[in-house]
């Protein structure tokens, strides 16, 4: 494979697809699949074999549209999308291919939802078949790649990356190029290189999407990673509860593989790499580095004090880079338009897009991808589409069990790494929970405290101890029996828990019970002086909650 | 590695029942992954795909293979949530419990399920027939709140609509 034979591969793609001068694409992703939208293409694809339509249809299945609820979704090349499509409805779309759209089936594509979003990691989510390497080829894929194999030295790579001021988009934010730097500076017979895919986050679902929509991409990010700091095998450690993500991933691998972008003496030169998959199996505490590595050797995924930090002895003991898949996914972008345009979009300190996956209380839910910077208002009412049934506002959530709830004054602040976490949150992997009145915040901080409870691997006292002892604090406010002194205790719990837990899964699991503390207080006073929960959730009987 | 007591030249074990043409599956991932104590999860992922669960026949089968202790295999396989050392029930139903879905009303879901046949999270009806599960999150935040019946994966359930789908198992539910 060379870049002039990559380029014929786009070529006699794109004359393809030129044939035809209508195209229906139907979303094949996981939300729209839960709603029968495979039932929907098979239905257009029959229709479409006993109709003439003149210049030609081609019915493809592409990945996420980002508008979740509302799937079923079919868009046109026409710019017409439609959606909660059924089968039933098949017929009449591609009779109107030539005529004015269905007005019935329409989604208005001229609103804020698909306006405000800035699509850099979604920008083929959509438009290509995930699971035809030739497509993600006509839309310029693996370009970046051939760029930094025939024209640059790993060092310029890692400085590109640098220069766009990418940081990790698992959640914690650390520079990627400085990352990057400090593996391939790293001394070892052998390096590796490993995708988190483990997306534990209840809430989140940002990364399934990216690899269910556009595979290709978060391999040849990982490529371009590989090829910067030397490593020559990778893993995506990927959840297993993500069948269709595991699926499409191994048709990907196996169609590089096949074209020689991914194995030995990658497109004539001395760079080679191959990648495996490596399925999670629940545990949340995986997301960690540490742990996951463990996980990845096949033990049981328990995290261990850093340092040594996985940039000097991570998998088998050897240098390993670890990135989350929407990191990896930035790559190709970055490389082929430059790190300083990447830098020109966000805030000062947290550069280019994010991904955030809404969800919960509010009329649009489904996946964006806004710049950085945008204010937390913009996302629930422009995007999102403000609060259904004409309740009230009361928190987003964000970063989940490890993040915070953030009330109405935060409404306006810029969305960046920084202002979350002053605002007592993070920026997470980019769950977004909206929240009205009728959820109550000491329940919300229970459920994260139980989650967090049962996911803690029970190697460091402080959090296998402290989850539990919380948990038990936050059952009796619920059950409006706990006495005030207990507040004092799950406040120094909270503390301790902080400064004392072995890794991030024990030092962040106050986080939602301290941030809501310090915004819905009076919440918390009310379930333990007066013994009333305000939003009506905690201490409701099964008959009640029934309706 | 070399475990001890095992040695290294140890004889080629024979699965529990060596007549099940399942365990070639079993022993072809195995295979694939080199023998090697890394594979252990993999293998086990492959065991329960197989098998539907892991028990405890099986566990030693795969220490024994990969030359690893028993302990080990079933630290791991009872470490991680997806791994079940029960058979499941005819029927599966996964109460999705993300933060979307509990928030819009996943709890009342699985109450209605806890009153219409007595188990909660994680048990199987007496007579095998319906297994409740619950899911951390399926990230079908989009279609809150999510049920999995079987493999099919169902959006906005309400707790009338889940009794339906249950009565359609379980016809004596009422």
């Amino acid at each position: 494979m060379s870049p002039e034979e990559l380029e014929q591969i786009a070529e006699s793609e794109r004359e393809k697809q030129s044939g035809f001068q209508h195209r229906v694409n139907v979303c094949v992703a996981a939300g729209c699949q839960s709603c029968q939208s495979e039932a929907v293409k098979t239905a257009l694809e029959k229709e479409l074999a006993g109709k003439q339509i003149s210049g030609g249809c081609q019915v493809k299945g592409v990945g996420c549209m980002g508008l979740c609820s509302e799937g079923p979704l079919v868009s046109t090349n026409r710019g017409v999308l439609y959606q909660k499509v059924t089968e039933s409805d098949a017929g009449l779309i591609l009779d109107s291919l030539d005529a004015n759209p269905v007005e019935r089936l329409i989604c208005r594509t001229d609103v804020p939802f698909f306006e405000r979003q800035k699509k850099i990691v979604l920008e083929n989510s959509g438009n290509i078949d995930p699971e035809r390497i030739e497509d993600y080829i006509a839309a310029a894929g693996y370009t970046a790649l051939m760029q930094v194999l025939t024209e640059m030295t790993p060092a310029q790579v890692i400085e590109e990356v640098s220069k766009s001021g990418l940081r990790g988009r698992g959640g914690a934010g650390y520079p990627t190029g400085l990352k990057w730097s400090t593996v391939a500076k790293a001394v070892g017979g052998r390096k590796y290189l490993i995708c988190n895919a483990d997306e534990g986050d209840p809430g989140a679902f940002m990364d399934r999407s990216v690899l269910e929509s556009d595979p290709h991409r978060v391999l040849e990010g990982m490529l371009i990673g590989a090829y910067a700091v030397g490593a020559s095998e990778g893993f995506i450690y990927v959840r297993a509860e993500y069948p269709l993500a595991i699926k499409r991933l191994k048709i990907a691998i196996r169609q590089a593989e096949r074209l020689g972008i991914l194995g030995t003496n990658i497109c004539g030169t001395r760079f080679s790499f191959r990648i495996d998959l490596r399925l999670g199996a629940g545990a949340f505490v995986c997301g960690e580095e540490t742990a996951l590595i463990a996980s990845v050797e096949g033990k049981r995924g328990t995290p261990r004090p850093r340092p040594p930090y996985p940039a000097q002895e991570g998998l088998f003991g050897e240098p390993t880079l670890i990135n989350n898949v929407e990191t990896y996914a930035n790559i190709p972008p970055i490389i082929r338009n430059g790190g300083a345009w990447y830098a020109k979009i966000g805030t000062e300190k947290s550069k280019g897009t994010k991904v955030f996956a809404l969800a919960g209380r509010i009329a649009n839910t489904g996946l964006v991808e806004v710049p950085m910077g945008i204010t937390l208002r913009e996302i629930v009412y422009d995007i999102g589409g403000g609060i259904p049934e004409g309740k009230k506002y009361k928190a987003v959530q964000t970063g989940g069990p490890s993040g915070g709830c953030l009330p109405e004054e935060f409404l306006d602040m810029p969305v960046d790494y920084e202002n979350l976490s002053k605002a007592g949150s993070i920026m997470g992997s980019g769950g977004m929970i909206v929240m009205d009145e009728s959820s109550c915040m000491v329940d919300v901080a229970k459920y994260f405290m139980d989650f967090c409870m049962s996911e803690s691997c029970g190697k460091c006292v402080p959090c296998r101890v402290g989850t539990y002892q919380m948990n038990r604090i936050l059952e009796a406010i619920t059950r409006h029996e706990a006495s005030p002194r207990e507040i004092d205790q799950l406040q120094e719990l909270a503390e301790l828990l902080k400064s004392a837990s072995l890794c991030g899964l024990g030092q962040s699991a106050p986080n939602p019970v301290i941030s809501t503390m310090r915004y819905f207080g009076e919440e918390y006073k009310a379930h333990v002086e007066g013994h009333t929960c305000p939003a009506g959730v905690c201490g409701r009987n099964d008959e009640e909650s029934e309706r | 590695m070399v475990t001890p007591g095992i040695g290294a030249d140890f004889a080629k074990p024979t699965p529990p029942n060596s007549s099940d043409k399942r365990w070639k599956l079993v022993d072809a991932t195995m295979r694939r992954l080199g023998h090697h104590s890394r594979g252990l999860i993999e293998t086990l992922h492959t065991v329960q795909e197989t098998f539907g669960y892991l028990d405890e026949e099986a566990l030693r089968y795969v220490a024994v293979s990969l030359r690893v202790p028993f302990s080990r295999a079933y630290g791991v396989a009872t470490f991680y949530a997806f791994f079940t050392l029960k058979p499941a029930g005819e029927h599966t139903c996964v109460v999705c419990m993300g933060t979307a879905c509990y928030i819009k009303g996943a709890p009342q879901l699985l109450n209605g399920l806890k009153k219409d046949l007595g188990v909660g999270p994680g048990q199987t009806t007496p007579d095998g027939q319906i297994s409740v599960l619950t899911a951390r999150c399926l990230g079908s935040c989009g279609l809150a709140p999510a049920v999995v019946y079987d493999k099919e994966v169902a959006g906005k359930v309400t707790p009338q609509e889940l009794r339906n789908r249950i009565t359609k198992w379980k016809p004596h539910v009422s």
